[in-house]
């Protein structure tokens, strides 16, 4: 599904990432855990198309097509969708409206008529449920006000409503306690399908036993130093980052 | 001489005309004289202007005009600009209240509504008739009062509650380049309440108009008054609009403009708040592309004490074209327990618009808030990126978040459905 090849991506002159290699099969989820700074949001930000970074070299491809030379509403249209580690606020643009228009612009990108209102409110009220999102949160302006574990619920929201391909969790358990970190992994586990595959991007491995991956990479220096099964992700917890910097030489 | 009469200014012309035609015009011709001699002390404002300077009115004003215009508009035509199903019309055709095109037969009790050229008799115009717009404040306020030609008078009596707004439409039509100057007098007495919306419009125009309007609007204790101004005028269109209300104890006011379109648009919105727990509400919307020059001069001044002032400004510049918000307010030295809060907010879409932005707080008494803000900016990359995230075209995106901007004083709105939907509507499609 998503094929990532030597990727290298700077900010203001700044290289970032500095070769990453990642292959996503449908079905699986993936962990990326690293230290501060390892360049975790980077990649998401680069998958996602934010034009502040540059790509500098390699590739990445996504269901056969090149993501990188797509926009980044044309990422989403194709199913690449981000959980925002830090989601925005939209004050004045409703929640529901906002995700109308999305829902039917990328029925749009693929040819499909405009969902009915009422099949669009039927799933609204569905999806409300597996995040036990408030429905006046819903119905509200997009984040405004939201406290940071309702913003965190609000990604995922979205995510059902959009049914993507490919999900990538930017830090989605910062900030939250143990219950919203429940309820939204929970839904991520939900929403899970032999079609579609998550990238759960963390600095804890406490997320992890609650969306369980089938490999974790650990990202150090812009680069993936290290992959392996779920236990990784233990053993880094249990030996700190500074493991693998002595692993890695650094 | 004909090489005199070619250079001949605007103002040379305004007084010659005023001295030919002055003994058909009706009301106090004393006052109108006062008004003439006042206007040409202080002539059309020049950029040097303090008040003026950033809209060109010499320029709006420029070549030769005439001061009427005998265009007839059909019944279809001003039908169009009546976007209120349920309101009370009142419609003044090239600055003369048109009999035939408002409907004001069957009135509700207490309300009073009379073409002004019949009002002037009226005891209770006669009291508040020029009581409140200065002549010798502002050049257009004097050229008003000498050469007003038409408008309306309109009566809430004391304890009336007018459910229907009263739709006044001001339009301009002409073929050739046209000064009017119209005229309205509102009082609302004691306890009364009422919904006016005032909407300027061009039919059918060819050459430039200049609409200088001023409207006075007296707000008796206790009364409740919602005022709007829709200016939808077109690329030939100037628009001087002055507003002058005073309000009296215990009183609300709330007064909403949005200027959607015109060539230049200076409103002048001067609010005087004459007594205690007075209540005062302005806001405004301006929406500007193209070349246009929108201009917002509000003056709010507390003399008592124990009043509540509330004021947001926001506007989205696009192209070419040039805002300016001026908030004044004072408070004088016996408005003590004042609350005057102002803000004023602006996006700007393009690199050449133009926005001037200046608050201007005089405060003489001690014990008072008061603050103000103001923002200008482009568009929040991050909330774009993140709604195109989500799959929204970048267009799509912007579109959300300028009327997401806009609604903010859309909402300010109450209990004016249809006005809502129709503004709305408007900016809505402004957005495509």
């Amino acid at each position: 599904m998503l094929s990532i090849k030597n990727l290298h991506a700077s900010i203001d002159g700044k290289e970032i990432l500095k070769g990453i290699n990642l292959e996503v099969k449908a079905g699986e989820i993936h962990a990326i855990m690293g230290p501060n700074g390892s360049g975790k949001s980077t990649l998401s930000a680069v998958l996602a198309g934010r034009e502040d970074y540059e790509v500098t070299e390699g590739s990445v491809t996504f269901n056969g097509k090149d993501l990188l030379e797509l926009s980044p509403e044309d990422r989403a249209r194709e199913g690449v969708f981000l959980a925002f580690q830090y989601p925005v606020e939209i004050p004045g643009v409703s929640n529901i409206n906002f995700l109308k228009t999305a829902i039917n612009e990328i029925r749009a990108y693929k040819g499909l008529e405009p969902m009915e209102a009422k099949d669009f409110l039927a799933l609204v009220k569905e999806k409300q449920k597996l995040v036990e999102l408030d429905g006046k949160l819903a119905s509200r302006s997009v984040n405004e006000g939201f406290s940071g574990g309702e913003k965190k619920r609000n990604e995922i929201f979205q995510m059902a409503i959009l049914e993507p391909k490919l999900a990538i969790l930017d830090e989605t358990d910062s900030g939250l306690d143990i219950d919203a970190l429940r309820i939204v992994a929970g839904g991520v586990n939900k929403l899970k399908s032999k079609d579609n595959a998550t990238i759960v991007i963390t600095h804890y491995q406490r997320l992890l036993d609650y969306i369980v991956p089938d490999v974790v990479h650990i990202l150090y220096n812009g680069k993936i130093v290290k992959s392996g099964p779920k236990e990784l992700a233990l053993e880094l917890e249990e030996k700190g980052y500074d493991f693998i910097k002595e692993e890695v030489g650094a | 001489m004909e090489a005199g009469l070619k250079t001949m200014t605007i103002k040379d012309s305004l007084i010659a005309e005023f001295e030919s035609s002055k003994n058909s015009l009706f009301g106090d011709l004393k006052l109108r004289e006062q008004a003439l001699e006042a206007f040409s002390k202080q002539g059309i404002p020049g950029r040097k202007s303090e008040e003026y300077k950033y809209v060109n009115m010499e320029l709006a004003l420029k070549g030769d005009f005439k001061f009427s215009s005998s265009k007839k508009l059909s019944t279809q035509q001003i039908e169009s600009t009546q976007f209120l199903k349920e309101a009370i019309i009142v419609v003044i055709e090239n600055g003369i209240f048109s009999s035939e095109h408002s409907k004001i037969n069957s009135l509700p009790k207490g309300l009073q509504i009379i073409n002004i050229i019949d009002a002037t008799s009226n005891v209770i115009f006669q009291k508040h008739y020029s009581k409140y717009a200065d002549i010798n404040s502002d050049a257009f306020i004097a050229l008003n009062t000498a050469f007003y030609s038409g408008g309306v008078f309109i009566r809430v009596e004391k304890n009336a509650v007018i459910e229907k707004p009263i739709h006044i439409i001001h339009i301009a039509s002409a073929s050739e380049n046209t000064i009017l100057n119209s005229r309205n007098l509102i009082v609302v007495e004691e306890n009364a309440q009422v919904k006016i919306v005032e909407s300027y419009e061009t039919l059918d125009l060819s050459a430039k108009s200049f609409n200088n309007v001023l409207t006075e609007i007296v707000v008796e204790p206790n009364a409740i008054v919602d005022h709007f101004k829709i200016q939808n005028e077109c690329e030939l269109g100037n628009l001087m609009s002055t507003t002058q209300a005073v309000q009296k104890g215990k009183s609300v006011f709330s007064t909403h403009t949005f200027t959607l379109s015109g060539s230049l648009v200076r409103n002048n919105l001067n609010i005087v708040l004459d007594g205690e727990h007075i209540e005062s509400h302005l806001n405004g919307l301006y929406l500007t592309n193209g070349n246009q020059v929108v201009d917002n001069h509000t003056l709010v001044d507390h003399r008592e004490p124990n009043c509540n002032s509330n004021e947001l400004y926001k506007g989205i510049i696009e192209d070419k074209s040039s805002a300016t918000f001026n908030g004044k307010i004072y408070v004088r030295k016996d408005a003590q327990k004042t609350n005057a809060f102002q803000s004023n907010k602006n996006i700007l879409l393009s690199d050449d618009g133009t926005i001037n932005t200046k608050p201007q707080l005089e405060i003489y008494a001690d014990d008072v808030k008061c603050s103000h803000g103001t923002s200008t900016g482009k568009l929040d990359a991050d909330k774009i990126f993140y709604l195109r995230a989500r799959g929204l075209s970048e267009a799509s995106a912007k579109k959300l978040l300028m009327h997401a901007f806009a609604s903010e004083v859309l909402d300010g709105i109450k209990g004016m459905e249809e006005l809502h939907n129709y503004l709305e509507e408007r900016i809505s499609k402004r957005f495509e």
